[in-house]
């Protein structure tokens, strides 16, 4: 199994969500994060008073995939998350040693 | 306030109009106090929210008292010396008629009383905006009850008292430039030089944290000045009320466009703090002279104000005090500008026939506004800055830099502004109401 972790931009979760349904992800986890690439951040100012904003908001998407899946699943996420922007974001994949479905007991690829 | 215009030798009698315009526009001063509150409230950070807030309200609370007590008196009564009035009749407002009417005008002493009491409120509310973050309350609290006895009640005196010495010199400050706006400014500046600077200051974000309330508290304030400034006249008989309305209004719009301009050009956006800041600035400075100038003389006011205002809020950084919400910046800077304008826009068609330079004038009012606005800074000043001394050795001014870190809200007032819920939904914090007839107990700061 592969946990695939993308790190995108929050206004392209929909169409990531939608994506990755289309796919037949039965499942996924959403957390809001912050942060910065290359690009670093933006500038804001307060009466004059310049704010340079080093982490900007981002969300990260989690999905654990079998192994045949896992660099389909990537390309899925990469294209639906693309803006073609500074700023689009990274998505990786671990191996995962093993998963558990908590409320049946259920593990490995039955889990997912 | 100006001199009563006494046609003929006949007595005024009580206008049942002027008393209840009179009575509106003590409410809409009122309400610029709350909207002070929420101009200051969101350009805080989110951990001193309720203090920021809580530092305006208060004065609602004490300034009261007292001015009922002697604070009336004080600043109104009979003058003695031109420093300062007294007139025992007023303590307590204990030998006040319903129907006895303020000199020589068509208003009861009670509603004059009610009025000026809105200007008293909100003074020493405005110093509160540089002190942001790092004041006990009980220490603001106590300086609040001294500053207004012994700064705002002598010199609404000196500006609007009959035989006060700026009165009587022919200062124009129609509704508060010096009194008000110049007075907080310079006390505002003479107390942070003696509590310094906040803890992180120029070194950690402090960005405001809800430029929303900022709006809401700006546009209060831009509605409770139409009662501030055109209630200044005390009447609505001979339209200078609503000449001071009109530049109201188009000085606030001026100075606001003024500040978007210069912000575009200096930082590239015409920024929301930049819109309410410079909408405030106009208002500060066609405070004083509203009733003196005409309506394309408060384009002038108001534009040189936003600028001036706008170009004033950087001394902070470049000088190195703290005034943490840019008191001095916008209230002393806009009360000096409009102030001094007086002598060089006054048309000689409003609250007076007195002329500026630019109608003919001379320069003879611009030394006389001279005088009315540095004697006033000065003394605010250096006053303030005694008292901020005073309790800062006697009590402490500040709270410790722990309580200042962990955010000033919780220490000072038991309570947070905005409940985040973090993990478990907000389960985390356990709530245990205090047993009936137990004293609660005491919260750990």
């Amino acid at each position: 199994m592969k946990l695939i972790t993308a790190v995108v931009k929050p206004h392209r979760l929909d169409e990531i969500k939608e994506a990755l349904q289309a796919f037949g992800v039965q499942g996924l986890t959403v957390t809001e994060a912050s942060g910065y690439g290359r690009q670093r951040g933006h500038t804001e100012v307060y009466r004059g008073a310049e704010y340079t904003v080093d982490l900007v908001p981002k969300i990260r998407i989690e999905v654990l995939v079998e192994d045949e899946d896992a660099e389909q699943l990537i390309d899925v996420v990469v294209k639906a998350a693309r803006t073609g922007k500074i700023g689009d974001g990274k998505v990786w994949s671990i191996p995962v040693e093993t998963a558990v479905r908590v409320r049946t007991g259920e593990r490995g690829p039955d889990a997912l | 306030m100006a001199p009563a215009i006494t046609l003929a030798a006949e007595a005024p009698t009580l206008s049942a109009a002027n008393t209840g315009f009179m009575l509106i526009c003590s409410a809409l001063v009122m309400l610029m106090t709350p909207g002070l509150a929420f101009f200051y409230g969101g350009m805080v950070r989110v951990k001193s929210t309720l203090n920021m807030l809580m530092m305006s309200f208060i004065s609602l609370g004490i300034v009261t008292i007292l001015w009922v007590l002697y604070g009336f008196s004080l600043a109104f009564g009979t003058d003695s010396g031109s420093l300062i009035g007294w007139n025992s009749d007023w303590v307590g407002l204990s030998n006040i008629g319903l129907t006895e009417l303020w000199d020589g005008y068509t208003i009861p002493i009670f509603v004059f009383m009610v009025f000026q009491l809105m200007f008293a409120i909100i003074t020493p509310a405005l110093i509160s905006g540089a002190l942001a973050d790092r004041v006990k309350f009980t220490a603001w609290a106590l300086f609040i009850a001294l500053w207004a006895t012994v700064v705002y009640f002598p010199v609404a005196h000196w500006v609007w008292g009959a035989g006060g010495w700026a009165f009587e010199l022919g200062v124009i400050d129609f509704a508060g430039g010096t009194a008000v706006h110049i007075n907080a400014g310079a006390a505002a500046l003479g107390v942070i030089l003696v509590i310094g600077k906040r803890v992180g200051f120029k070194k950690d974000p402090m960005r405001p944290h809800s430029l929303p309330l900022v709006m809401l508290g700006a546009g209060l304030l831009w509605f409770g000045w139409f009662g501030f400034n055109a209630g200044s006249w005390l009447g609505n008989d001979d339209g200078v009320g609503a000449l001071m309305f009109v530049n109201t209004q188009i000085a606030t719009a001026a100075a606001m466009l003024a500040w978007l301009i210069y912000e575009k050009i200096r930082h590239g956006a015409f920024t929301t703090l930049g819109a309410a800041s410079g909408a405030v600035s106009g208002l500060v400075a066609i405070t004083p002279s509203g009733g003196a100038v005409s309506p394309l003389g408060a384009i002038a006011v108001g534009a040189i104000a936003g600028l001036l205002c706008a170009m004033a809020v950087g001394l902070k950084y470049k000088f190195g005090y703290d005034d943490s919400l840019d008191v001095v910046g916008v209230h002393l800077v806009g009360g000096v500008v409009g102030s001094l304008l007086v002598g060089l826009f006054a048309s000689g068609k409003g609250q007076s026939t007195v002329e500026g330079l630019f109608y003919g004038g001379g320069m003879t009012q611009f030394w006389k506004q001279c005088a009315g606005v540095f004697a006033v800074l000065a003394y605010s000043l250096i006053v303030s800055a005694i008292l901020a001394f005073v309790i800062d050795k006697t009590m402490g001014m500040r709270v410790t830099e722990d309580d200042e870190i962990a955010g000033i809200d919780q220490a000072e007032h038991a309570e947070t502004a905005y409940d985040f819920s973090g993990a478990g939904g907000g389960a985390a914090r356990t709530a245990v109401p205090a047993a009936a007839g137990t004293e609660s107990k005491k919260v750990d700061a």
